[in-house]
């Protein structure tokens, strides 16, 4: 057991000692790797912003009919009551056309220009929540509503949330092939590279199997050689990143008060780190696995 | 019973060259012996089919009262761990010092650091090496070379010595060192198997010899 602790320190001690050794070697490799990973995970990193985005939008399905401006009170309570009826409703909500006026006032600063109009321009309008978000539902009671008398017009407003949350999705299957090309990437990346240390230590490699290294010790040294190349090329990728990011939002910061928002990018959070660092860690692994098993193999038919 | 024992041992190359044909001897625990023969005889073969270097094709190998040539590839470095072996092409790390490189066969079983540099510098006082230590072995003679890879090959204790021409391109003095070096490691109990073709040197010593010729054993 102190051996095995022993021989491990070793290899991570010479591990430490050969990158240093050759510092253009490595940091042209460590941003290699880098470069590979941040490119999904900045897109990831995005995609995870404009997701939070869509969030805080109400995704409730929701229907707006807008009444002729005939309506009488008697249509309103009759609309009123088949709207309540109609299954797949969760709710109903009344706008009456001098809320709505008072409404647009209040949000858009156009109280000047409302006091000139003669007479109010705005239907009266029932908000329907929908029970599911199932799109044939709501598709259905869209035309339902239409047909109802003094309707004049049915408008789906959750529409453009459900377009948003296709195009994320879209873009979530987009990243996960994006990671895994590059993971593929950063694989070939470590293979070589330890292709090439197994390569300048071919010697010391074959006489150790004469003297009676098992496969694990020859390949202990490598693996660390591997891991340590991935987490270095995956802190490499989050400095990008988060430079990235900070840099649009210092962009940001200048633009936002235009559009009376808040449109600040979230930085990764602690766990997408350590997944980044972690799955680099592992893709440098399995790169230094394939590369010295390779080898061991064309070394054992001989 | 027998440390080393081959039974109608033959190994044959891809391309059908046969090195070694019927081979059948046993080496006694503690018995020291040359193996001689022209060059191409075969004698590198069987030293490698020893140490499992190489597989038989046809026959018996047995090491230690472990069939070799059955053994599985797994099991192989725990055979060599048993074998000191001090190789015709030398195999020195010219990367690392002396020292370091007595080290490496305590290093690759697991030895604890303090007393693998013990018996490093133990391995290394036998063959008058020991003030050299922190030198590179690039700066050592021919004769010094070989003397560090006996160290080597003994360092570990092993029970069988195997040393394939250790005794090549050294002129007659360095030659007797090394002889008498792996006398002295018979002496106390290691088998030792020297392949060679100094007839002189042979000679000097009164051991049993086996003679391969055209991969025969006479």
């Amino acid at each position: 057991m102190r051996a095995w602790f022993q021989h491990h320190r070793l290899s991570l001690a010479q591990t430490t000692s050969r990158l240093a050794s050759s510092p253009l070697a490595t940091t042209l490799n460590v941003i290699a790797i880098g470069v590979a990973l941040a490119l999904p995970f900045g897109v990831y990193c995005m995609l995870a912003n404009l997701e939070s985005l869509s969030r805080r939008v109400p995704v409730d399905p929701q229907l707006t009919i807008f009444l002729a401006r005939d309506a009488a009170r008697a249509d309103l309570a009759a609309v009123e009551v088949r709207l309540k009826a109609a299954r797949g409703v969760r709710s109903v909500r009344f706008i009456s056309r001098d809320a709505a006026l008072a409404d647009l006032g209040r949000a858009g600063g156009l109280d000047e220009v409302i006091a000139t109009l003669p007479q109010n321009p705005l239907p009266d309008a029932f908000v329907v929540t929908l029970a599911t978000s199932d799109p044939v539902l709501a598709d259905r009671l869209e035309l339902e509503f239409k047909s109802l008398p003094k309707v004049a017009l049915v408008q789906a407003d959750s529409a453009w949330v459900r377009r948003l949350d296709a195009l994320l999705r879209l873009g979530r299957t987009g990243v996960l092939m994006l990671a895994g090309l590059l993971g593929i990437a950063l694989v070939a990346v470590t293979f070589n590279t330890i292709r090439l240390q197994i390569l300048t230590q071919r010697d010391e490699i074959e006489l150790c199997r004469l003297i009676g290294a098992t496969h694990a010790y020859i390949r202990r040294p490598f693996f660390y050689l591997g891991s340590v190349l991935g987490l270095l090329g995956g802190l490499a990728a989050l400095a990008i990143v988060v430079a990235g990011l900070a840099f649009l939002n210092r962009d940001l910061i200048t633009l936002a008060p235009l559009y009376g928002a808040d449109l600040r990018l979230r930085l990764p959070d602690p766990n997408e780190m350590g997944a980044v660092l972690g799955g680099a860690a592992a893709l440098g692994w399995l790169g230094a696995y394939l590369s010295v098993s390779r080898h061991l193999l064309e070394r054992g038919r001989r | 019973m027998a440390i080393i024992s081959f039974h109608q041992v033959s190994k044959r190359y891809p391309g059908g060259f046969e090195a070694l044909k019927a081979v059948s001897f046993s080496v006694e625990p503690g018995e020291m012996l040359y193996l001689t023969g022209h060059s191409g005889a075969g004698k590198t073969t069987l030293l490698n089919l020893i140490a499992a270097i190489e597989r038989a094709n046809g026959g018996t190998v047995l090491v230690n009262g472990q069939n070799v040539s059955t053994m599985r590839s797994s099991a192989v470095p725990y055979l060599r761990r048993n074998l000191g072996l001090v190789f015709q092409g030398q195999k020195l790390l010219y990367d690392r010092s002396v020292f370091d490189n007595v080290m490496l066969p305590l290093i690759v079983t697991g030895q604890p650091y303090r007393e693998a540099a013990r018996r490093a510098r133990a391995a290394l006082d036998k063959v008058g090496l020991l003030t050299r230590e922190r030198a590179n072995p690039v700066t050592l003679s021919g004769g010094e070379q070989q003397r560090l890879c006996v160290a080597r090959a003994v360092v570990n204790r092993p029970a069988i010595v195997l040393a394939d021409e250790p005794t090549a391109s050294l002129d007659a003095a360095y030659a007797d060192e090394i002889m008498e070096m792996f006398s002295a490691f018979n002496q106390v109990g290691v088998t030792v198997l020297v392949a060679t073709h100094d007839r002189q040197l042979i000679g000097k010593y009164r051991k049993r010899v086996l003679t391969l010729d055209h991969g025969r054993l006479q």
